[in-house]
């Protein structure tokens, strides 16, 4: 941790963003106030809804004006009024001397140019220079960032290279003039656990070598621990605490600050259960999945893509299995299959004795009520156009059940989900993301299933709703004993939650054992760089809120 | 690689060969049509004779293969359409292709030239219209967009014939050149001009303002993304966006609709040319319509679907072309 | 200390009042629905308006506008009243824009969605049978019909709906494709529900907003092809109709122009109210949604 640098790159005092009227609040931003000094990493801590990005747009000043403006209160950048400047003055900041990184590496880079093209038009901006040195100028960054062969990656278009390249891209682009001041926008939280510490360590190591000061922006105190010199912690536009990292991270003091890092779960396990005289309720055997791809000469077929290989595993009653993984390591296709929302090619899910892969359509759609599905986004699972009561009914009812009983059952459910009464007829349009996710828990209990499966359950969700799900779902699990097919990419999440794990890459098991054994003495390389890879595995959140499973 | 093509080559061959079964349908399609409407050939051509008796109409239809089951009849019927054959018309006495390829020049060059103009103008105006958005002249413009949006082309026609010609007159009333003039090399050119004015305008006009509202939506929408938010964070003014960012992504949804669209053009080339009478494939349509010439009907139909193939294929070259995510492999 | 999750918000207006805010909000939209109005109320009120038969001779050929309070739009060349023909050119527009719409997208939602649901083998088939629609010129295919069925008003409205269900099953097709890949239809699959009701009960009401959108479109697109007809004189001799009013005026262009504008405006007027119509529906049914 550096002493601050006596001049500050950039300062925001007392800053207010006022929101279009009939907005839930008047200002997205009231009274933020911070210093980046040069060469350091000032982290901007929020949940969704903090208005920690509309800083970044009030800075580069890109805000959607008029209807969010600034209104009050001072921006210098190098002792300069940022709030004062004309646009041409801006634009020629912009890229220059403050430089900035989103989030979406797959949709910040225009689909129709080459890479190259676009480092270049950075340069072509704000470079005097030649193309010839221009073209030598972006390939050094090229190389500075790490890319394979960038004489090719020049040439490539963005959707040619995968999403950790585009983002490294998208920090030559950002460095290539060597700015003052970088703002980077949740720059890692797209990417994959072990790109993310990559593409962390790239961060620090570049804007070390330039001296800049660097505005990062996130909602994961993990990544805060990782790579912060301070830390701003922002809740609903205001600031609710600063300091330097090891002060907020060791010792918070806003009890805000202090729920949100006694919600981060923590990474060691909690004591194996024994359940192993448990009886098998799931199994899958020999499990394979391919997927063909569209496209290709004259036939149209192309190179299949193997999403499962060889999948074995058993899941006993009241235990929790997790299924973890990256992007890319089929474990979302292993939801699927075993659920039979898409076919394998070959292999055994048995379920009460019988092989669902196996039931003709009548049969299966018998059987479907023993295992049902929670599902990754709380948006898109449930049916906009129907009362959540229907919602929860629906299955029950196909199943035979009186509707009217079935409705009564529902509301019931409500209760047991910690939603109220009052929830049952309204539309999912007007509940909060961890509230629909609750409700698409009660439709999965409707049914009574033996074994739930639960695609990437808490991914979309803040982190204190996020503890407040998992909680909710640990206590269902004692209460109703169930068993819990767990799919999920957070390590984290895992650690807490599940009695015994499945570590896949690419369509593979490269590992599997009790939880507290796997993350104590992994086995297999790719496990260990797995979890050597989850941000701020060094630090343990001090504060641990009891609900926490 | 056992077989190197050219990814273009390969690429268009792929459109073809997806095209065929259209094609094969449209001929079933108008086979069908055919054998719907009241009255067969040998009906037309016993008309034509001015009546005969059984015996010989009876030889005339074993002679026309019509005493076979519909599948020989509709199987020699898909090989002469597949060879242009399209049969007699009985009202220009000549086989129908010598009839249709006497029209075809002129219908094209309306095609290209209205096509042309709307989809230029259209989108120019559309992207400008976007850039200046809630501003008087995107009012100006989308206004106008709409108004020629809602005129039915005949109308428009009208309302110009009545100014440009009766009142003024500037124009000619219509057909493609001055008869009896016997005009040549520019003079002619310069004729054929004046006369397609007033038909390039009324169809031009009512697809203009399509694409002006289409280009419009599309501009709108693409300066909302990311990458055009990148752009400006690096600086790029708004000439810059509109020119390399925003023009080119806007462009693609349009193109898919000039493709989409083309056939609905061609249609109301019926209307436009049946009022200027303009001698192309539209006007012999409904000359045919009215004259109950189902023969040359019928070959217009397919021979229309071939140039709407046709252009569709060129469309999605030019897609391909704009839109680099496309693999030409 | 954080707030619960549990916490409900203040529950939301219900679907129809927000539809009607989100709708006001666009003045040109409010316009159309005025016009749409108006047309309809002439298209009611046509009977009372004008009693009698449109097609009979009420004054002096070719009065012009504004002469004779008998016939307040004056007469054309047959000496039958402009504005009664106003009237009942309204009730037809309406009625073969209605039906023909209601044709057009019947099909084509039927379509769209085997053919979105299903995909594979099933929406190759209907989509290539779609394209071979969609390569027939549709004026051109509709002049064939009704060559071949003849010009009665319900063979009109029938091949009007027939020419131009492709656009309609293209977008349900698309937003079927979209929706299918929802999670929500991977819920009720789950759930044990059949095909037949996740498409009907789950995935058409949510495809439908863009369509009732777009059959605003199709209304003002059949409005146009019945006046063309009209105007070409395949329409059916029976009815007044603006497109045929107009085609009449054609011949008397030079002496009394109008004629063919009087009705020309009306159907520009009728036409843009849908147009304008749709926009608003989409602005009040597509709201952008923003994060």
């Amino acid at each position: 941790m550096t002493a601050p640098a006596p001049k500050p790159v950039l300062e925001i005092e007392n800053l207010r963003v006022a929101l279009p009227k009939g907005s839930d609040r008047p200002f997205a931003l009231d009274g933020l106030s911070l210093t980046v000094a040069p060469g350091e990493i000032v982290c901007l801590v929020g949940e969704s809804g903090s208005g920690k990005s509309l800083t970044a747009g009030a800075v580069m000043r890109l805000l959607p004006e008029p209807h969010v403006h600034v209104a009050g209160g001072a921006i210098r950048f190098e002792g300069e009024d940022i709030l004062a400047k004309t646009e041409a003055e801006m634009r020629a900041i912009r890229g220059d001397r403050i430089s900035m990184i989103f989030q979406e590496p797959m949709t910040a880079l225009n689909p129709q140019k080459t890479v190259g093209w676009q480092i270049d038009e950075v340069l072509k901006l704000h470079m005097k220079a030649g193309r010839r040195e221009r073209k030598a100028h972006a390939l050094e960054m090229l190389n500075r960032v790490h890319i394979p062969e960038p004489a090719s990656a020049y040439n490539a278009y963005p959707h040619q290279i995968s999403g950790g390249q585009r983002q490294r891209v998208m920090i030559a682009m950002a460095l290539a003039l060597s700015p003052k001041l970088i703002i980077a926008d949740e720059p890692t939280t797209a990417l994959d656990v072990t790109t993310q510490l990559q593409i962390l360590k790239l961060i620090r190591e570049l804007q070390r070598d330039e001296g800049a000061g660097v505005l990062f922006i996130t909602h994961d105190f993990g990544v805060v621990a990782e790579i912060a010199d301070k830390v701003v912690v922002l809740k609903q536009g205001e600031m609710v605490e600063q300091g330097p990292a090891d002060e907020v991270l060791n010792r918070p003091r806003a009890p805000y600050t202090r729920a949100l890092i006694g919600a981060v779960p923590d990474l060691t396990p909690p004591p194996h259960r024994p359940l192993s005289d448990a009886p098998v309720v799931l199994s899958g055997k020999a499990l394979k999945k391919t997927f063909a791809a569209r496209g290709g000469l004259l036939t149209g077929k192309r190179a299949a893509v193997t999403a499962v290989k060889d999948l074995t595993f058993e899941l006993r009653r009241g235990e929790t299995l997790g299924v973890v993984g990256e992007s890319g390591s089929g474990k979302t296709t292993v939801s699927r299959i075993v659920t039979r929302l898409v076919e394998a090619d070959s292999g055994a899910v048995e379920l009460e004795g019988k092989d669902l892969l196996a039931c003709s359509a009548r049969e299966l759609r018998a059987m479907r009520k023993h295992i049902q599905m929670v599902f990754q986004d709380p948006m898109a699972s449930l049916n906009p156009r129907k009362r959540v009561v229907d919602l929860i009914a629906q299955g029950p009812i196909v199943h035979g059940m009186d509707p009217r009983a079935a409705r009564e059952r529902a509301r019931e459910l409500l209760a047991l989900v910690e939603l109220s009464p009052a929830a049952a007829d309204r539309f999912p349009h007007e509940f909060s993301g961890g509230q629909r996710q609750r409700i698409g828990i009660a439709r999965a209990l409707a049914l009574e299933p033996r074994v739930i499966v639960a695609d990437e359950p808490v991914s979309a969700l803040d982190v204190s709703v996020q503890a407040q799900v998992l909680r909710l779902l640990a206590d269902l699990r004692e209460r109703l004993n169930l068993s819990l097919l767990f799919v999920t990419h957070d390590l984290r999440v895992a650690a807490q939650l599940c009695d015994r794990i499945i570590v896949m890459q690419k369509g593979e098991i490269v590992e599997a054992g009790p939880t507290a054994e796997v993350f104590a003495e992994p086995k297999h390389p790719y496990t260990r760089n797995l979890l050597a890879s989850i941000p701020g595995r060094d630090w343990t959140p001090p504060v641990k809120s009891i609900e926490a499973a | 690689m056992p077989l190197t093509v050219p990814p273009i080559l390969a690429y268009a061959l792929r459109r073809l060969i997806q095209a065929a079964p259209v094609v094969v349908l449209i001929m079933i399609g108008t086979f069908l049509l055919l054998k719907l409407a009241p009255g067969d050939t040998v009906d037309a051509l016993v008309g034509d004779m001015g009546g005969a008796d059984a015996a010989f109409i009876e030889r005339l239809r074993i002679e026309y293969g019509l005493d076979q089951p519909v599948w020989v009849q509709l199987w020699r019927y898909m090989v002469k359409l597949a060879s242009f054959d399209f049969g007699w018309s009985f009202v220009y006495e000549q086989p129908v292709s010598t009839v249709l390829m006497d029209r075809l020049g002129n219908t094209l060059l309306l095609m290209a030239t209205s096509l042309s103009l709307a989809f230029t103008i259209g989108v120019l105006l559309g992207a400008i219209a976007a850039r200046r958005a809630y501003s008087l002249s995107d009012n100006i413009i989308s206004t106008l967009g709409l108004v020629f949006y809602a005129t039915p082309s005949f109308f428009l026609s009208l309302m110009m014939m009545l100014i440009f010609s009766v009142k003024l007159g500037w124009l000619p009333v219509g057909g493609i050149k001055t008869i009896g003039a016997f005009y040549d090399g520019w003079k002619h050119v310069w004729d054929v001009a004046l006369h397609l004015v007033m038909p390039t305008a009324a169809l031009s006009l009512i697809y203009l303002a399509f694409y002006l509202r289409l280009m419009r939506a599309a501009v709108l929408e693409v300066a909302e993304l990311d990458y055009v938010r990148t752009a400006r964070a690096k600086g790029a003014g708004e000439t810059r966006l509109m020119a390399h960012h925003i023009m080119r992504n806007a462009l693609l949804p349009v193109v898919t609709l000039l493709g989409l669209q083309f056939s609905t053009v061609l249609g109301g080339s019926v209307v436009v040319e049946t009022i200027f009478t303009l001698p192309g494939l539209g006007q012999l349509a409904y000359q045919s319509v009215i004259q109950r010439d189902l023969n040359t009907l019928m070959g217009i139909i397919f021979l229309c679907a071939i140039i709407v193939v046709v252009v569709n294929f060129l469309t999605d070259l030019l897609y391909a072309r704009l839109d680099s995510r496309i693999e030409l492999k | 200390m954080t707030t619960l999750d549990t916490d409900l918000r203040p529950p939301e207006p219900s679907r129809l009042v927000v539809f009607w805010r989100r709708y006001r909000r666009n003045r040109a939209a409010l316009f159309g629905l005025a016009l749409f109005a108006l047309v309809v109320a002439m298209a009611l009120t046509a009977g009372i308006v004008a009693p009698g038969d449109p097609l009979a001779r009420a004054g002096d050929p070719l009065t012009p506008p504004f002469m004779d309070a008998a016939v307040p739009l004056g007469t054309d060349q047959l000496g039958r009243d402009i504005f009664a023909g106003i009237f009942y050119g309204a009730r037809i527009s309406l009625m073969i824009g209605v039906v023909a719409t209601l044709i057009s997208i019947g099909i084509g939602v039927v379509i769209g969605a085997l053919a979105g649901y299903f995909g594979g083998w099933v929406d190759d088939v209907l989509m290539r049978v779609t394209e071979a629609f969609q390569t027939i010129p549709n004026f051109v295919l509709l002049l064939t019909l009704v060559a071949i069925t003849g010009s009665k008003i319900e063979w009109i409205t029938v091949a009007i709906g027939i020419v131009s269900w492709t656009a309609p099953a293209r977008m349900v097709r698309a937003e079927f494709m979209s929706l299918r890949g929802r999670e929500f239809v991977d819920a009720v699959r789950n759930l044990g529900v059949s095909d037949a009701a996740i498409i009907f009960r789950e995935i058409l009401p949510n495809a439908m907003p863009p369509v009732i959108v777009y059959a605003s479109v199709i209304m003002a697109l059949s409005i146009l092809l019945e006046s063309a007809l009209a105007f070409l004189g395949l329409g059916d001799p029976n009815y007044a109709s603006w497109g045929n009013m107009i085609g009449q005026g054609r011949a008397v262009l030079r002496t009394a122009w109008y004629c063919a504008a009087i009705p020309g405006i009306a159907i520009v007027l009728t036409v843009l109210s849908f147009s304008l119509l749709g926009e608003g529906l989409n602005d009040a049914l597509n709201p952008r949604q923003k994060k």
